[in-house]
């Protein structure tokens, strides 16, 4: 009895034995080396994982920081954790660090809430924009407004955007937008665009993208751009093309802003002056 | 008497509602003013030739196709074009359009009115050129310029001509009709694409539950060499191109392909039928057969109708629209799509206005999935629908890629089916339209 007990031992020992020596050696044949940066520079990021860079996640992107070389460097770029986390980056790999970018947020380009641009029929499909304007037609009739239906509030990896109850329109939240991108790329309209926060959170753009004649803009919104063409009499770097006017953002808002959004008849240039909310400059309208 | 020919995979038995059927076709006559959109097929939209207050016949070119794939636009009336204005189509967005106030009706010069057959057949360059100048598109729905569906890639060699004939959308007889009153001119019309094709064959693909077209068309073909007719069985979508080219010929179009890569050329009874129009009595695509049906309708009928006219004109004539309709739907139940504004004018590729009640038309609740997979079950594409839905729901469209979302040819034989009332077709519609924005 004792006898098969000791062999057992022995028996599974040497097994035991055997196959450490073994793993010992491939361990030694196959041992790769991961570059103890990559931990490194991850931990530093957001792991918003929102593939802003252009990357798979936070992790591709410290691969791809750990392997490139200065000038490689020079062109990745972490919008969510700014310059603060990319001057980190640049210290662990021992690179000079990158000029300082402008901060971008997102912006919604239309302005067609319940009150501007009423609807006309109504939808009772699936609450997705991007099902909606692929089989049917905008509430309010503008081929290119919002429809209300909320996937920018979707999308948002950081919760920056929320639905305004009494417009039905989406609200960016610009203390918690990092201009990921992910809303520019959801919706089917294109509405959002990553425009500069500017001199103290001042900036002005066209919040409309309807290329209908003015007449019929008008017609189903309100404060429609007309491409009425008085806002290039204002600065000559902004450009109606197809009815529509689009203001570079090379225009300095603190300069022109509040002058543009004075000389639109519709109202459809908006000025943030930095100290009131973009829901507040959207209503005024 | 033949087999009778089907597509193997999927398929759905819908109720037919086919209930004008045996009412013959009527003349809608003309309505006060005509209303032209200069983009009434795929491609580009036409180029307006005409200036407001110019005087216009029937026949005249209002707008001229504006490259390769696009179609000349013609007046279906004759009066005075008094406005250029965009005006607020069925789906309420604001399309260019071309407004006539109807003067009399006269016709241009060259457009043989008489009701003759002429059955010689011009040479295969004249076909052609007519072909283009008439402006003729897909009339079965989708709109693709016939000039270029009529041209064969130079690699390519077209083998077969199939005059699709089959109306499996409910409701729907615009089509059943033509072929009872016009029979020998489509024939014609077959045999004109068979020449300017350099082909010899044409099948007339027929189904079952039109006997009266089946037994005319059988008779009359026996008199040209060439045309064949094929019933095929009652069952939805057997109308959709692949479906037919697989039950006819036994071939499957390859995924992503098109039908002329195996040698097939599917055309619509009324383009045969316009065609034959076009080439023999000189007359350009102005007017259509229309379908005005549905179960709130109070004259069901088929009209011949001027293209450009506004739909409650149309409506006005059948009895007109109650309180009880829910839906006014452009098209079959099964394809088309609801409009929102009656004054919006049909066009070449109107086959049918619907005038639904709220129990035939409304959405149900969308419930979850029981996996019961009777959408991949009726799927004609063999795709599995289920899975797309799932899919599109968690945003992840490189898996559905893989589930070959971009053959869907968006019949809506699952959101049917679907005990759960899952809006599937939805779903497939939101998969093909990002996997193509992503391309």
């Amino acid at each position: 009895m004792s006898d098969t007990i000791i062999t057992n031992i022995y028996v599974l020992d040497a097994i035991a034995v055997s196959a450490a020596i073994i793993l010992y050696f491939v361990s030694k044949k196959f041992k790769t080396r991961e570059n103890h940066k990559i931990s490194e520079i991850d931990e530093c990021l957001p792991q918003a994982n929102c593939g802003a860079c252009g990357k798979a996640g936070c992790r591709d992107f410290a691969t791809a920081c750990a392997n490139s070389n200065e000038e490689e460097f020079s062109k990745l770029y972490c919008t969510v954790g700014g310059k603060d986390v990319m001057d980190k980056i640049a210290d662990i790999l021992g690179y000079s660090k990158q000029e300082t970018k402008e901060e971008t947020v997102a912006v919604l380009r239309c302005n067609g809430s319940c009150q501007n641009a009423p609807a006309k029929k109504i939808y009772d499909g699936i609450s997705s924009c991007r099902i909606a304007v692929g089989i049917s037609s905008s509430p309010n009739g503008c081929p290119e407004g919002c429809v209300h239906l909320g996937d920018c509030v979707k999308a948002c990896p950081f919760g920056a955007i929320h639905m305004d109850k009494a417009s039905q329109m989406p609200i960016v939240d610009e203390n918690k937008c990092t201009s990921c991108g992910k809303c520019v790329k959801t919706c089917p309209r294109g509405l959002f665009e990553l425009r500069p926060r500017g001199k103290n959170g001042k900036r002005v753009y066209v919040a409309c993208r309807n290329t209908q004649k003015g007449n019929i803009a008008r017609k189903n919104c309100k404060v429609a751009c007309i491409g009425c063409q008085k806002c290039t009499s204002i600065n000559s770097l902004v450009k109606v093309k197809n009815n529509l006017s689009y203001i570079p953002t090379t225009v300095s808002a603190e300069k022109y802003g509040a002058e543009l959004a004075k000389t639109c008849p519709t109202g459809a240039i908006i000025y943030i002056n930095g100290t009131e909310k973009t829901e507040k400059a959207h209503e005024k309208n | 008497m033949k087999k009778i020919k089907t597509f193997p995979l999927g398929g759905i038995h819908p109720n037919k509602y086919k209930l004008t059927a045996d009412s013959p076709i009527i003349d809608a006559g003309l309505p006060e003013y005509v209303y032209i959109p200069i983009k009434q097929h795929i491609g580009a939209p036409a180029k307006i030739t005409v200036q407001k207050g110019d005087k216009v016949k029937v026949g005249t070119l209002l707008a001229d196709s504006d490259g390769i794939i696009s179609a000349d636009i013609h007046s279906s009336v004759s009066g005075e074009v008094t406005s250029l204005e965009p005006i607020e189509g069925e789906f309420g967005y604001y399309e260019d359009c071309i407004t006539i106030k109807v003067e009399g009706d006269e016709f241009e010069k060259e457009i043989d009115t008489s009701p003759e057959l002429i059955t010689e057949i011009p040479e295969a360059d004249i076909i052609a050129q007519r072909i283009r100048e008439s402006g003729i598109v897909g009339m079965g729905g989708a709109g693709f310029p016939t000039p270029v569906k009529t041209t064969v890639p130079p690699n390519r060699k077209a083998r077969i001509l199939i005059v699709n004939g089959i109306e499996c959308e409910p409701f729907l007889t615009a089509d059943g009709r033509l072929m009872i009153e016009k029979a020998e001119e489509i024939i014609i019309g077959a045999k004109i694409l068979n020449k300017l094709l350099n082909i010899q064959n044409a099948i007339i693909a027929i189904d079952e539950n039109k006997p009266e077209a089946i037994e005319i068309m059988q008779r009359l073909s026996k008199r040209y060499v060439g045309v064949n007719v094929q019933v095929c069985a009652t069952k939805y979508p057997q109308g959709g191109e692949k479906q037919l080219i697989k039950a006819i010929t036994g071939k499957e179009v390859p995924s992503g392909k098109l039908p002329i890569d195996i040698g097939c050329i599917v055309q619509n009874v009324a383009t045969v039928f316009a065609v034959y129009e076009a080439v023999q009595k000189k007359k350009p695509l102005f007017e259509r057969i229309i379908t005005i049906s549905g179960d709130e309708c109070k004259h069901p009928a088929n009209y011949r109708v001027r293209i450009g006219t506004p739909a409650n004109y149309l409506i006005e004539k059948a009895g007109g629209a109650s309180e009880e309709v829910a839906q006014i739907i452009y098209g079959g139940p099964m394809m088309g799509s609801s409009i929102i504004n009656t004054q919006a004018p049909v066009t070449k590729l109107t086959g049918g206005i619907l005038l639904l009640s709220d129990s035939l038309s409304h959405k149900k609740e969308e419930q979850n999935c029981i996996r019961c997979s009777k959408c991949a079950e009726v799927c004609p594409m063999g795709l599995q629908p289920y899975l797309i839905g799932k899919l599109v729901k968690e945003d992840m469209f490189e898996e559905v890629k893989d589930c070959h979302a971009l053959d869907c040819i968006e019949c809506g034989c699952c959101a049917y089916t679907c005990p759960a009332n899952i809006p599937l077709l939805d779903y497939c519609k939101l998969a093909k339209s990002e996997l193509k924005r992503n391309r």
